[in-house]
């Protein structure tokens, strides 16, 4: 399988993701610079975490202007997919890809901590691999993590089964809990904790393989076993 | 050519620390009557005029000035002065 780690200017998790897939999982993996990229001949695209574009305006929203969102949105829509972590997250809602916004953390202050989260949904093709309900632990990075929707999105977000990470510890204020949601469709995935930084003992938790190892099972299934 | 001044505001009901902060330090300073402060932002164009003025502010701000998931904006436009 092979991975297309996004590098914006101003991403600083676009190495760890790399690491996560290349050196952990032992898959395929490019760092691909935004500008003049194609990203046709690749698997999964990740949008790592940082600050792109130094966050101006609001996270992720100068990414999100970008020609590769173009592409990530085609590849998107092929059904193939993408996973956008903490700043990642934030241009996939700022490009309309994942409904929602994040805002400033409730307490206005960046957090840069262990968090537990719960597996609300394990039926996507990025969480079967964990049990439902399964209590995970990732780092959580970020400044603007605050998820917010108005009340008929949420709505949506339940019926369609669409949340499929919650903090077990609310730390910055977000509707419901809400730290990961994923498309109608099932194949992109946004979330602002770090599964990415999740994947070694030494990292102090490797919960965030079972995340890489399901997207990489399930995609052979689909495009190599019943192709 | 025109100046265009765009205001960014967080949506009433969206719950704004930042404001809710300032609205504390004021109270703090003795400014009881101070009930509520709202952080937005402002930002400044100037651009070539045409007939689409308005309109095309309008795109900019839907497209990525503002973000209408948690922002209101409000924009006037008036002469630029020439420096």
């Amino acid at each position: 399988m092979k991975f297309a780690v996004i590098v914006f200017p101003g991403s600083n998790c676009d190495r760890d993701m790399y690491h996560a897939v290349k050196e952990v999982m032992g898959e395929e993996a490019e760092l691909v610079w935004y500008e003049n990229s194609n990203l046709e001949n690749y698997d999964a695209i990740l949008l790592p975490g940082g600050f792109s574009y130094g966050d101006y305006l609001r996270g992720g929203a100068v990414a999100a202007t970008s020609d590769v969102m173009k592409q990530v949105r085609e590849h998107a829509q092929k059904g193939k997919p993408v996973l956008g972590v903490c700043n990642g997250f934030q241009v996939l809602t700022e490009s309309g890809l994942l409904p929602g916004a994040l805002m400033r953390n409730k307490n206005l202050s960046f957090m840069c901590h262990q968090e537990y989260l719960v597996v609300e949904n394990n039926e996507t093709l990025f969480t079967t691999d964990y049990e439902k309900e399964e209590l995970v632990r990732f780092p959580i990075a970020h400044g603007e993590g605050n998820y917010f929707c108005d009340e008929e999105t949420l709505k949506k977000l339940k019926e369609n089964n669409q949340i499929v990470f919650t903090y077990e510890n609310n730390p910055n204020g977000s509707v419901a809990d809400i730290a990961g949601i994923i498309n109608k469709e099932g194949n992109v995935l946004g979330m602002m904790p770090h599964p990415e930084r999740a994947v070694e003992a030494i990292m102090g938790s490797y919960d965030g393989v079972k995340l890489f190892k399901a997207m990489i099972k399930n995609w052979r299934q689909t495009y190599v076993t019943n192709a | 050519m025109k100046k265009v001044t765009v205001y960014v505001t967080l949506k009433a009901g969206v719950l704004d620390p930042q404001g809710k902060a300032i609205q504390e330090s004021l109270n703090s300073l003795g400014y009881q009557e101070v009930k509520e402060a709202r952080v937005g932002k402002v930002i400044e164009l100037t651009v070539d005029d045409g007939p689409d003025l308005e309109a095309r502010v309008k795109d900019m701000c839907d497209k990525l000035l503002a973000n209408p998931v948690m922002e209101d904006y409000r924009f006037r436009v008036e002469e630029a002065v020439q420096a």
